[in-house]
């Protein structure tokens, strides 16, 4: 069991309040996924910069002069912004890449969570009302974001077991279900090249993703081609710099609601991480369709 | 009437409070306020009193549910009177998977569109949705009239034994050992009775039947009676 919660404004009013009604869903979704949280926002955009969220088991000393670091081996500047286990680095455009390498080298114990213009990626270990209050969710703005409560079943609570999981420049996926056909997936991806780190299932439908995006198809044929290339269960939500996507399996055991007004659309596990959402009385509230791929755009 | 807050005095205040009317009680007829998506809405009750859900609700409501006739003015969350004995469940909304899942007796009325797996198991119940109905429903059914308004999904009674299935729009496709059977005026005259009580003005003509065609199991004539 798992719990996912998403919400993509259409109403620019709201973004200031996105971080709070998301936390707001994602405690309700507590029961579903206890031992551990995250979430990925998508906030503001700083034209020529680029941001790298990195995570941290010991944040006093991998934080401590990064900046500084990193700029030199960039030669470029970079600014930092820390938030508990997790920092923001803010770098050029063009140099996320660069950046990644060299950070590799300067701080090899550290991890990059998420990479793009206006995603950042945040997730730990604990119970989702704290992990929550640890990054202050509840203050961030934006214009869509994605969370997720996890119930471990194919692997273990760590910080990188937890969700969301990045899939490339401003991507993320979150999931709730189990793959079963993991481990062949897993070994086929990295006879291609492609990284993957733990032995948790969803890194792999992340690697996934990744991998078909870089031959070529767009977001939506990948998603398409899960239906095709994973066995198990799953519901995906997926989101892009300015767009939210939704896939279920073609079983369809794991639940899912979606509503749906003028000033949003709404992902839940359960319809009652969406009962205080403004105008939900009167919004549009459905079950996806197994084996469909949904997508909303800016 | 009697209200009870859902949000303000919590869930097993509720079950028991309801659980506890017998025959003899005046207090006949309940309203629920702020279920709020809550779980196991009304569960359990085994007398014929009134219960009506102001607002849509998660898991299980109205489960096992025994004489009493529980509404719900939205929609309900997977396992909708599950295992339901007697009485009526009416949803207004729309209803996630397995609705009416095992039901031994009872009318369940679905006003919208239910799910996946509606009616798996069902073994007495009589379900009535008035829209469409999602894959791998009635699953290894074994008695009891499903009765579908609109469009059936993949797998319609695969595996099923002695349940009727009635649907009025397109079937995406039949379960193994499901298929189409002849309609006989009697049941004509079921699907009339159960329209009727479930408040559609759908004609009996327009419903096609489904049922077992008894390759996978071994049915004996001379049991049909245990059905």
């Amino acid at each position: 069991m798992c719990g996912i919660v998403g919400l993509f404004l259409k109403d620019k009013s709201l973004e200031p309040k996105l971080g709070d009604m998301l936390t707001d869903m994602l405690i309700t979704m507590t029961d579903r996924g206890p031992d551990s949280a995250g979430i990925a926002i998508y906030g503001s955009e700083a034209d020529g910069r680029t941001k790298l969220t990195v995570q941290s088991d010991a944040p006093e000393e991998a934080f401590d002069g990064l900046d500084g670091a990193l700029a030199e081996a960039l030669s470029s500047d970079v600014s930092i912004r820390v938030i508990d286990t997790h920092a923001v680095l803010d770098v050029a455009a063009g140099k996320a890449e660069e950046a990644r390498s060299a950070l590799a080298e300067l701080r090899p114990g550290m991890r990059v969570m998420s990479a793009g213009d206006t995603i950042e990626i945040y997730k730990e270990v604990g119970l989702p009302e704290k992990v929550a209050e640890r990054f202050d969710v509840r203050g961030m703005s934006g214009t869509h974001g994605i969370g997720h409560t996890r119930m471990a079943t194919e692997s273990a609570v760590t910080t990188e077991g937890a969700h969301p999981f990045s899939t490339g420049s401003d991507q993320c996926l979150v999931h709730n279900g189990s793959l079963s056909n993991h481990n062949s997936l897993r070994r086929k991806l990295r006879r291609d090249g492609v990284r993957i780190e733990s032995q948790n299932d969803t890194e792999v439908g992340a690697a996934y993703l990744t991998w078909k995006m870089q031959n070529g198809a767009t977001l939506g044929e990948a998603l398409e081609g899960t239906l095709e290339d994973l066995d198990g269960f799953f519901n995906f939500v997926v989101g892009t710099k300015d767009g939210f996507g939704v896939v279920r399996d073609p079983i369809a055991c794991k639940p899912a609601v979606m509503a749906e007004t003028d000033q949003y659309v709404a992902f839940g596990s359960e319809y009652r991480a969406l009962v205080n959402l403004p105008g939900i009385e009167d919004a549009k509230v459905w079950e996806p369709e197994p084996a469909t791929v949904y997508f909303w755009n800016h | 009437m009697q209200t009870y807050d859902l949000e303000a005095n919590g869930l097993r205040g509720l079950n028991s409070t309801l659980q506890e009317q017998n025959g003899g009680t005046n207090k006949t007829a309940w309203e629920i306020v702020n279920p709020k998506g809550s779980h196991a809405i009304a569960v359990g009750l085994d007398s014929p009193i009134d219960v009506t859900v102001k607002g849509s609700t998660g898991y299980y409501c109205a489960g096992m549910n025994q004489q009493a006739t529980v509404r719900v003015e939205g929609s309900v969350g997977p396992g909708v009177a599950e295992n339901m004995m007697s009485g009526q469940v009416i949803v207004e909304g729309d209803a996630s998977q397995y609705a009416g899942a095992t039901g031994h007796g009872g009318l369940l009325v679905i006003k919208g569109n239910a799910s996946s797996r509606c009616g798996i198991s069902m073994k007495g119940i009589d379900i009535v949705v008035h829209g469409n109905i999602g894959h791998m429903c009635a699953f290894m059914a074994q008695a009891g009239n499903l009765v579908v308004c609109g469009d059936a999904g993949d797998a319609l009674g695969d595996s099923c034994y002695e349940a009727r299935l009635f649907v009025r729009g397109s079937v995406k496709s039949l379960g193994a050992d499901c298929i189409e059977k002849e309609m006989r005026p009697e049941h004509i005259e079921i699907l009339k009775d159960l329209l009727e009580r479930a408040g559609s003005d759908a004609k009996p003509e327009e419903f096609k039947r489904y049922g077992s065609a008894r390759q996978l199991y071994n049915f004996d004539v001379d049991n049909a009676q245990a059905y």
